[in-house]
């Protein structure tokens, strides 16, 4: 395991977009130009409204595709030179819809990967045990159950909790708080961003939400139309005046307007 | 002779033809499935190979079944052994239901489950072995269930080049009018397809994955 590191003290790149971008066959261009790094042990948010071309960017990290221009590299090697198996077993990944496999509990989702890695059995019980209670799920109750027999939250937390199985040093996540509920989501958002301090890990999270981008990352992206429109530290974020990031500012000064006039 | 005295006579003779009959089943259901489910696999992972592979089961399956003996009957390995030929031909009528349902079930997978097993970085077997044939399993049975209840109707026509079989008191029944020879073996062979149905459709539902 990696020692926490804080943001501040990151220097050493372990994603790196150069230039990077991505059609589809038939030509329609679905993220063009984007440049940026995220640092070891950084947590990097895209924002953007649905279709803007985010979980593309992800897919691109972890080599579901590849890049038609430019490259992306991680740890310092292009994408394209690494064994596309080794590099995701590298980065966990949460996916937009979760994902579960159905046909496996809740003990068996997660204790996947770990099990094709060879660990030995009394390290992987333990192991799933210690990652559903991180994410909030009481292992005696859940452990056996199959995706279908949970809720949608639930289902998102076993989605983490798998990503996380083998350990990677780096980790994606899709929305992976989409569907709870207001008050599970900023409870959640809170172990979350006590759980970035412990484990250090280099993540990438994507959202559309603006106050969550502000309180989990480190960094935030802009993403829109498949062009990375801006790049802001997260306390820099609030206080830009570039028309981009205001319209995504103002979404969140909507909501305190609200909350003054009650 | 009442239904009794005759299958008392015949008892034995029954059950032989039944047991003749169960093995040309068996052999062509394993061997059917043996090609069939990789030949499903091929059609999923390559759409392109779909018209191709599909079609020419498709095509088989049109081809009365008598005329396909006859047509095997020259083809020098396969022509000297009744039941080779009897095999072969009922093979080829029972490929297209497995096919067309492994092809089926697999690219029903639900692509969500297949992008993160993709993205956990599962190799291809992988996905295949632990994600896709189990989560289509049920619908790969279904498609064997379908060929094998097919294939114990039309193992009947074994009898035509002498592979025996219940069609042998069937054609045996049609030669003499004599109708209870043809019930001799056309009610066990009923039986036996719908035993074959029962048994299959219980190991499919207990199979089907939970959702
Ligand atoms: N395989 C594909 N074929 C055609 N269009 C695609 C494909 N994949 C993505 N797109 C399109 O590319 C655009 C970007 O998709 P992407 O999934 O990256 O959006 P997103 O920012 O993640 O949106 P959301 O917030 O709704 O998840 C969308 O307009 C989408 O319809
Ligand atoms: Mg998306």
């Amino acid at each position: 395991m990696s020692i926490a590191t804080n943001a501040n003290t990151a220097n050493e790149a372990i994603i790196e977009f150069r230039n990077a971008g991505y059609r589809l066959p038939d030509g329609q261009v679905l993220l063009k130009n984007v440049n940026l790094t995220v640092g070891r042990g950084e947590t990097l948010v895209f924002l953007g409204r649905s279709g803007a071309g985010k979980t593309t960017a992800l897919k691109l990290i972890n080599r579901l595709i590849d890049p038609s221009e430019g490259e992306v590299r991680i740890e310092g090697r292009s994408t394209r030179d690494w064994d596309p198996i080794e590099l995701r077993r590298h980065i966990g990944y949460v996916i937009q819809e979760t994902g579960l496999f159905p046909h496996y509990t809740v003990e068996q989702n997660i204790s996947l990967i770990p099990r094709l890695e060879k660990w030995p059995a009394a390290r992987i019980g333990p192991r799933v045990q210690e990652l559903l209670t991180l994410v909030g799920l009481d292992p005696a109750h859940f452990m056996e159950r199959y995706p279908h027999e949970l809720s949608g939250g639930q289902r998102q937390r076993v989605g983490v909790a798998r990503a996380l199985a083998a350990d990677p040093p780096i980790l994606l996540m899709d929305e992976p708080f989409g569907a709870l509920d207001p008050l599970t989501r900023t409870e959640i958002r809170g172990e979350f961003q006590a759980l970035q301090r412990r484990l250090g890990k280099t993540i990438v999270i994507v959202t559309h939400d603006t106050s969550e981008a502000l309180l989990l990352g480190t960094r935030i992206g802009l993403v829109e139309a498949g062009e990375l429109k801006g790049l802001y530290l997260a306390r820099e974020f609030l206080r830009s005046n570039e028309p981009v990031a205001s319209a995504y500012v103002a979404q969140l000064h909507a909501l305190e307007v609200f909350e003054k006039d009650k | 002779m009442n239904a009794i005295e005759f299958f008392s006579r015949h008892g034995s003779e029954i059950a032989e033809a039944t047991l003749e009959h169960i093995w040309l089943v068996g052999a062509t259901m394993l061997l059917s499935v043996a090609i069939g489910i990789p030949l499903g696999i091929l059609v999923a992972r390559r759409p392109w190979l779909s018209k191709p592979i599909l079609g020419s089961a498709n095509i088989a399956e049109t081809i009365p079944s008598l005329a396909l003996l006859g047509f095997l009957l020259p083809v020098p390995w396969l022509g000297a052994r009744a039941d080779r030929i009897t095999i072969t031909a009922l093979t080829l009528y029972a490929l297209l239901p497995i096919i067309r349902n492994t092809a089926a079930g697999i690219t029903g997978v639900d692509p969500a489950v297949r992008e993160a097993a993709r993205g956990m970085g599962l190799t291809s077997r992988q996905i295949l072995l632990k994600v896709e044939l189990p989560l289509s399993i049920s619908t790969i049975l279904a498609g064997v269930r379908v060929a094998t209840v097919l294939t114990i109707g039309v193992a009947t026509i074994a009898a035509a080049v002498g592979a025996g079989g219940l069609g042998e008191f069937i054609f045996r029944g049609l030669a003499m009018v004599n109708n209870q020879l043809i019930l001799a073996g056309a009610i066990p062979a009923a039986a036996l397809a719908l035993t074959a149905d029962f048994l299959l459709s219980l190991l499919e539902r207990r199979l089907r994955p939970a959702r």
